[in-house]
């Protein structure tokens, strides 16, 4: 076994020191019924590279990959084209075979990682610190609510029907079994909801997300005031981190708290996983927050380095009274955010927003002309959503079997909702060529007539 | 000296200045390396985009951001900068690194090439089902493999993490109770060892259970007879780790998962330590109803300096049909995925979902192949070794250092710091002069139930040629200890990129990013 540099010379030399007549008597502890006498039944025996690239190579063929056909899908996870120097990078046997950096002399490249992508997150949400991520953004919302019932006291969040249903179902499990009450808007299809009306006294905050998951971007400035007057803390979920290359940033909205999934940058799509998990707040929530920080400081020699810090706050130091059970982040995905947001720079990432923006629109504006399709958004980031003269996932069905992957349709996030069957979500980014956008409305017009 | 409740100093004892100081600060190959911040070079860029078409915006009266703060760099500086950082961390690749509790085994790059493939990796999670087949097979024949290695018959795949898995673990857990008993049940009470991870009682603490402990015995395992007399009718259940935090066997487990069923509790396995087992002991012999795997220990997926983990959870018949959305069933028409209640193969009874998506697919493939180039006599070979290696480490070291409890260990080695009593050398002062002897230290402080614990798990990617250079390094560090050396030890670690880090300065004037030097110049008016 090519992973196993043990010989049987090695194994009883070491019997012989431990003294043990096999390594059978070293698992005596276990109770005789539970020992198995030999390898487990109904699993093949080991094989060599080949033979499991062949095996696992097969597999992947049974899949349609997005980059090999026109693909107009989001809804919550974005196409976007990664530099090579990222997963180069990545793979650094120094990055990848670590551990979480509890010994802070020899990890700080992860730690000075962190403490730079902690600033780059805050920057970009215009908040003014950020931890050093989580699983991804559903469960960043989670954390968030959870940590608003925490810093106001109150147990009641609102949720708005902008929000990606994936979303609202973890926020569901959660109140379920920790105890708090939701409640959850109905599908805000136009975007034209008002949630400022459902604040009250006893409400911790309101969850909105922008561009929601129909694709309309909204100010919330009006309703960060509304819940301000009430006590309440306004979050903001950003499923699609490429937008804030364009959009005026949640901070200067007045969100309390920000958490954003940042696939888009770095990670790619991965069949839903690993994606990490943004999450920034106001500075006067640190304490609060949940998840890993990194902080800097000095060394005994005086030089700055870098530290976990406020541990005080988790799990392995404070057990049941931690602010969250997560002992994880999302290291290799943070670094990998890190370095495309780095290459991108400045100039880059805005560039690259306007150039999502500028797709997404010339495509709506296609897909408008095409006979009784009618796009629904007013404003919208680089997704939209498109409503058609019958039900979107058989259309759906119908351009995939012609090699196109013509977006999500909102019947498999909302399937009871029988109001939401004609709808279609659309998204164009920087990867979508004229070629592709020609041949989706093409065919829809074939599919449609 | 600054310390913290478990004896740990957090502050540095001022050290004198290396007298191999360089003029630049750099040493060698070690290179100092400023924030990616501090490298801004206005005009630059790392990427070529092509020009942005001119159209009117669509922003529904939204304004367009001005600036956002972002540093612009070249790609070679980009390169640079990481490669550098990169170097100032010790990891498995370059380094022993026996973190307890961890299972810093080797991570082979074929799981690393495969998870790249076109087929898992460019694929959306909602794309048409019909066009994600290779995907969603590769799901459920990991599905397979975990469940015949445990022989539980479901799993849940979704859980990103370990910690994670404890949570749905437990969640299925009160969804059966709720479910037998209603929801005013009363069992709410979990039982969860002195010796545990903080997880376990962090989870069962959101989750709204109470957490109830129970004390370990002179051997280092659960003390049955305190468990029983902590039995009765309001114990939702029991989360015990096995092989447990200290390296060893519950010999009692199959006993204590008969009383904890038969006071109509769940018994939830952390499975933390699997790798000491897998293939060779399954947990559904043992009596488990629920147990969480760490894809990123037992099957190798890399740690990564901190995640992306996952944490699929096996669960007993009792509370399969509870298990969160969504899964994977296979039926006549090829594997599909079961996203919401009132779809074929759902069971009406679901506690939700957990997580956006399906779970964390680059992981899993990864995992499964690991699992493939093992085969089943791999992964009992993989046990088998792990658990003679650990052994290995306490027979060579407990004559020089202190074992608190009797071996045979599984598939970790504990030690105590009765060894170093007297000497003036804390466990932590031990472990930062491995740092310089090249080694990653051990887990330490943990677990709790042992004072000044060093925690050392080999893993079987380790060879006997490691391990006695390891052993010799441990035997002549505890020698010097004995010998009276405190000075030498209190200044390890010397030979890193940085010294010991002021730990209580960071926590009490917390500095948790970079802002430009100007705003910090106000920030201290």
């Amino acid at each position: 076994m090519r992973y196993l540099p043990l010989t049987e010379a090695d194994r009883r030399a070491m019997l012989a020191t431990i003294g043990a007549p096999s390594v059978d008597a070293l698992f005596r502890d276990v109770p005789q019924s539970a020992r198995l006498t030999g390898p487990i039944a109904g699993l093949p025996a080991h094989k060599g590279e080949l033979e499991v690239e062949r095996i696992v190579g097969r597999m992947a063929a049974r899949s349609v990959p997005v980059s090999s056909v026109p693909s107009f899908l989001g809804a919550g996870v974005y196409k976007h084209h990664v530099p090579a120097s990222v997963d180069h990078l990545i793979q650094r046997g120094e990055f990848l075979t670590s551990y979480t950096p509890y010994q802070p002399e020899v990890s700080q490249g992860t730690l000075q990682v962190l403490f730079e992508f902690q600033t780059q997150v805050a920057l970009l949400t215009g908040m003014e610190v950020a931890n050093a991520s989580m699983y991804d953004g559903s469960t960043a919302c989670a954390e968030a609510v959870m940590m608003a019932n925490r810093a106001t006291r109150r147990i009641r969040a609102v949720l708005s029907g902008g929000l990606h249903p994936h979303y609202r179902e973890v926020n569901e499990t959660n109140a379920r079994f920790v105890g708090f009450t939701l409640d959850a808007r109905p599908a805000d299809v136009d975007g034209t909801e008002d949630l400022a009306a459902l604040v009250d006294d006893l409400t911790s905050c309101v969850v909105v997300q922008n561009p929601s998951v129909f694709g309309h971007v909204r100010d919330y400035s009006d309703l960060a005031q509304a819940c301000h007057a009430k006590g309440a803390l306004l979050v903001v979920v950003v499923t699609e981190v490429v937008s804030l290359g364009l959009l005026t940033p949640p901070g200067d909205m007045g969100a309390d708290i920000v958490v954003a999934e940042g696939q888009g940058l770095g990670v790619g799509l991965n069949f839903g996983g690993p994606h990490v998990g943004l999450f920034a707040t106001r500075e006067k929530f640190v304490r609060q927050m949940p998840g890993r920080l990194c902080g800097e400081t000095v060394d005994a020699d005086g030089r700055r380095g870098f530290v976990l810090t406020l541990s005080t706050r988790e799990q392995h130091i404070r057990r049941e009274k931690a602010t969250s059970n997560i002992c994880t982040n999302s290291g290799l995905c943070a670094l990998a955010f890190s370095i495309h947001l780095s290459l991108l720079g400045e100039r880059g990432l805005m560039d690259l927003a306007a150039l999502n923006h500028a797709t997404a629109v010339g495509l709506a504006g296609r897909l408008a002309a095409v006979k009784g399709v009618a796009v629904l958004n007013r404003g919208f980031f680089n997704e939209f959503t498109v409503r058609l003269p019958k039900p979107a996932a058989g259309v759906v069905e119908d351009l995939a079997s012609r090699g196109i992957l013509a977006g999500v349709p909102a019947s498999r996030l909302w399937p009871a909702d029988p109001s939401v069957a004609d709808l279609l979500l659309v998204c164009a980014t920087e990867t979508t060529t004229a070629s592709d956008v020609d041949a989706f409305v093409e065919a829809l017009t074939e599919v449609l007539a | 000296m600054s310390m913290n409740g478990q004896g740990r100093p957090t502050r540095p004892e001022a050290a004198p200045a290396s007298d191999a100081a360089t003029l630049t600060g750099n040493a060698g190959l070690v290179i100092e390396e400023a924030l990616i911040f501090e490298l801004d070079s206005p005009g630059a860029v790392g990427v070529d985009l092509p020009p942005v078409p001119a159209t009117a915006q669509h922003l529904g009266g939204v304004k367009p951001r001005r600036s956002i703060g972002l540093p612009q760099l070249s790609e070679p500086t980009v390169v640079r900068h990481y490669t550098r950082l990169s170097q100032k961390n010790m990891a498995i690749d370059s380094a022993f690194y026996p973190l307890g509790s961890c299972t810093m085994k080797h991570n082979p790059r074929l799981n690393e090439k495969m998870a790249r493939l076109p087929g898992f990796a460019d694929v959306h999670p909602l794309q048409p089902v019909s066009t994600a087949q290779g995907s969603l097979d590769l799901v459920a024949e990991l599905a397979r493999w975990l469940n015949t290695l445990t022989g539980m018959p479901a799993v849940a795949l979704s859980p990103g993490a370990g910690a994670h898995g404890e949570m749905c673990g437990m969640m299925a857990i009160r969804a059966a109770i709720e479910h037998r008993e209603g929801k005013d049940s009363r069992r709410r009470r979990v039982l969860v060892p002195e010796s545990a991870h903080g997880t376990n009682p962090a989870t069962a603490a959101a989750i709204g259970f109470t957490v109830d402990p129970i004390p370990a015995d002179a051997t280092g395992r659960v003390d049955v007879a305190a468990l029983e007399a902590k039995l009765g009718d309001d114990v939702a259940a029991i989360m015990l780790t096995n092989p447990n935090t200290c390296g060893l066997f519950e010999r009692d487990i199959v006993h204590i998962a008969e009383m904890v069923h038969a006071a109509g509790g769940f018994f939830y396995c952390d499975g933390a330590n699997f790798n000491a087992i897998v293939g060779r002991v399954r947990p559904a012999d043992l009596g488990v109803d629920a147990m969480h795997i760490n894809l990123h220990k037992t099957f190798s997926t890399p740690h990564g300096g901190g995640g992306p983990g996952a944490g699929p959870v096996v669960l007993s018949e009792a509370l399969a049909p509870f298990a969160p959305r969504p899964f994977v069933v296979r039926d006549a028409s090829g594997v599909r995925i079961v996203e919401h209640e009132g779809e074929a193969g759902s069971t009406g009874l679901s506690f939700g979902r957990m997580k956006a998506f399906h779970g964390q697919m680059g992981m899993f493939v990864r995992a499964l192949t690991y699992m493939l180039s093992h085969g089943a006599d791999g992964l009992w070979q993989v046990a088998s070794d792990s658990v003679l290696n650990a052994n290995y480490v306490l027979a060579s070291l407990k004559d020089v250092m202190s074992a608190p409890f009797e071996g045979p260990c599984m598939h970790e080695a504990l030690f105590d710091d009765r060894f170093l009593k007297g000497t003036g050398v804390s466990t932590l002062d031990f472990a930062k002069a491995m740092i310089d002897e090249g080694y990653h230290p051990m887990t330490m402080y943990f677990p709790l139930v042992v004072h000044g614990a060093m925690l050392i798990e080999p893993t079987e990617t380790e060879s006997k040629a490691t391990l006695d250079g390891f052993v010799d390094t441990m035997r002549r560090l505890a020698q010097k200890a004995k010998a009276g050396e405190a000075d030498w030890f209190a200044a390890a670690p010397r030979h890193t990129p940085r010294r010991r880090l002021d730990e209580t300065l960071a926590a009490r004037r917390p500095v948790l990013r970079w802002r430009p030097p100007e705003t910090r110049a106000q920030a201290a008016e």
